[in-house]
């Protein structure tokens, strides 16, 4: 085994047995969507309190309802009805899930944000930021109370294609990382400087036994005979 | 065998799988008997490609869907919402009883406090504008003027107001309850502030009007509603303590899973607590705002409503079987 990649990758084991990688977000489109979040508060209590104020005492009323249910229920209400999502966090490309990669329950989300009151002391998210700075998973506070993870959203992947080239078997056994460094060679070429392609197969071409000219061509036809026929 | 083989083999079975994935997040599945099966046969064609060596991606993928799978197929459940009734009728007072240690602490800490300072501004009057600015003081005055028709946050009030002051009344008294017990969170050291600063300011403004004579509007005013905030802000403070101690004595776990233990528990007492918040918001802008009733009337309904609340937290929930 490798010794563990330097990312923030955080695997969880589910009980099929196989490992899921999560990837939390860090503060800086955390902050960014709690920017978001506030803006779309701060626009529909104003649009709605307008009106309101304009029906008198029950408008009042109903107003200081309406206050109370934004400022500590907007949170909640998104991140368990949406998927883990509050606006701010669908923007930014986050969900919020537990610990365990299980989807956000009424009690973990209702801890995470009313926590938030302390994350924010003394002022502006202090404390929370250090504490999200700090830990290797960027809880804040409150996700540490409630055992959440704010984490990216996995986004579509688009499938590049290999690039052609007759199929070839190498004399010699390839171990399971050398089988997908060579596939991931032939798949992301397309991403890469013609220049960078050759000076990465080049360090091939002596294993390969070819010369370096034509040690990309050689390598995709490897790639090209374990992805088999297509 | 060969990647694209695999590949060609599957590729029906897994876009027949994120068509129903995506059908189950947006809620509009009706056949799901199905899916755990496509789920877990999912999760081993992702372990034989991981395994096999396959590239990225198509391992990623696989990954990702396997993720949304798991999202859909596995839910922590949540104690709550699944039982209100059995957590109103049992689980609630078991829960305080429970917790009776920091109920405890929490009620010497605020009543202690509310008494405390009652009787001292009582007997030394001038100390209340040491606690309460004098403009406040004279807002309390103005309002539990026997005089006055009404009572409340406002002096003379109509009925339509009756909806703005419980609008009101929640709004405010939740938002204290939720700082009390966020604030624990510093080592207990801020549910411990709020629970003495708020029995300060109670405890002062009561001891005042008392002194000057505005007892009877005052007490038959708060006596009723009192039973269920004063009982709820005490309660939020000892939800607000037990995560103050989780931090300072974690005992055989880490902090932070004592402190995510202690926040499960907690966080239902506060369930319970702004249910207490609800009612008492209820009863303060109906039946204790009105003046047409005679005050002892009020206090009997007061007494009543205090014994229910003592009688409830101390009783409910003993049987065994109790309605679940």
């Amino acid at each position: 085994m490798p010794s563990a990649p330097l990312d923030t990758r955080y695997q969880i084991e589910t009980p099929e047995g196989i490992d899921l990688p999560l990837r939390p977000a860090g503060l800086v489109p955390r902050v960014l969507a709690f920017a978001f979040d506030l803006g779309v508060r701060g626009v529909v209590m104003g649009v709605l309190l307008v009106p309101l104020a304009l029906l008198g005492n029950i408008g009042i009323g109903i107003g200081s309802l309406l206050l109370f249910l934004i400022s500590w229920w907007y949170m909640v209400l998104f991140e368990v009805l949406n998927q883990g999502c509050s606006p701010g966090k669908q923007v930014m490309g986050l969900r919020v899930v537990q610990d365990d990669g299980t989807p956000i329950g009424w009690s973990a989300s209702l801890i995470r944000n009313l926590l938030r009151f302390v994350d924010m002391l003394p002022f502006g998210y202090f404390l929370g930021a250090i504490s999200c700075l700090q830990h290797p998973h960027f809880k804040r506070l409150g996700d540490v109370a409630a055992g959440t993870l704010v984490i990216y959203r996995e986004l579509p992947l688009a499938r590049p294609k290999v690039p052609e080239a007759p199929a070839l078997r190498l004399p010699f056994a390839l171990d399971l990382n050398e089988q997908r460094a060579i596939l991931g060679f032939a798949e992301r070429q397309a991403e890469l400087s013609n220049e960078r392609v050759h000076e990465l197969a080049s360090i091939l071409a002596s294993p390969l036994q070819v010369s370096p000219a034509r040690a990309v061509e050689q390598l995709n036809g490897v790639a090209r005979g374990l992805l088999g026929p297509t | 065998m060969k990647q694209s083989q695999f590949e060609s083999r599957h590729q029906p079975q897994w876009q027949a799988f994120a068509e129903h994935l995506k059908q189950l997040e947006q809620g509009k599945a009706k056949d799901v008997a199905d899916f755990p099966h496509q789920y877990r046969r999912l999760c081993q064609h992702l372990a034989m490609a991981q395994e096999r060596g396959y590239s990225s991606y198509l391992v990623d993928p696989l990954q990702q869907l396997a993720l949304r799978g798991h999202q859909q197929l596995y839910r922590h459940r949540s104690q709550l919402a699944a039982n209100i009734l059995g957590f109103v009728l049992a689980g609630f007072p078991r829960l305080v009883r429970e917790q009776w240690r920091f109920v405890l602490i929490a009620s010497l800490l605020f009543f202690g406090s509310l008494v405390g300072i009652a009787l001292l501004v009582y007997l030394f009057p001038d100390l209340i504008y040491s606690i309460v600015s004098p403009r406040q003081v004279a807002e309390m005055q103005g309002m539990y003027d026997p005089a006055a028709s009404r009572l409340g946050r406002a002096a003379e009030r109509a009925s339509s107001e009756d909806w703005m002051m419980f609008g009101y009344y929640v709004m405010h008294n939740i938002g204290i309850a939720f700082q009390t017990f966020a604030a624990g969170l510093l080592f207990g050291l801020g549910s411990v502030f709020f629970l003495i600063f708020n029995g300060l300011v109670i405890g002062a403004v009561s001891g005042h009007l008392t002194e000057i004579g505005y007892g009877q509007t005052f007490w038959s005013f708060v006596i009723g509603h009192g039973a269920f905030e004063l009982t709820a802000i005490a309660l939020a403070g000892a939800a607000g303590l037990q995560l103050g101690w989780a931090l300072i004595a974690p005992g055989h776990l880490t902090r932070g899973e004592a402190l995510r233990l202690a926040a499960h528990k907690s966080v239902q007492m506060l369930c319970g607590v702004m249910v207490f918040l609800v009612i008492a918001a209820f009863i303060e802008a109906y039946w204790s705002s009105t003046t047409g009733i005679s005050p002892w009337v009020k206090y009997a309904v007061g007494a009543a409503l205090w014994l229910a609340v003592a009688a409830y937290l101390g009783l409910a929930g003993r049987n065994r079987h109790a309605p679940e």
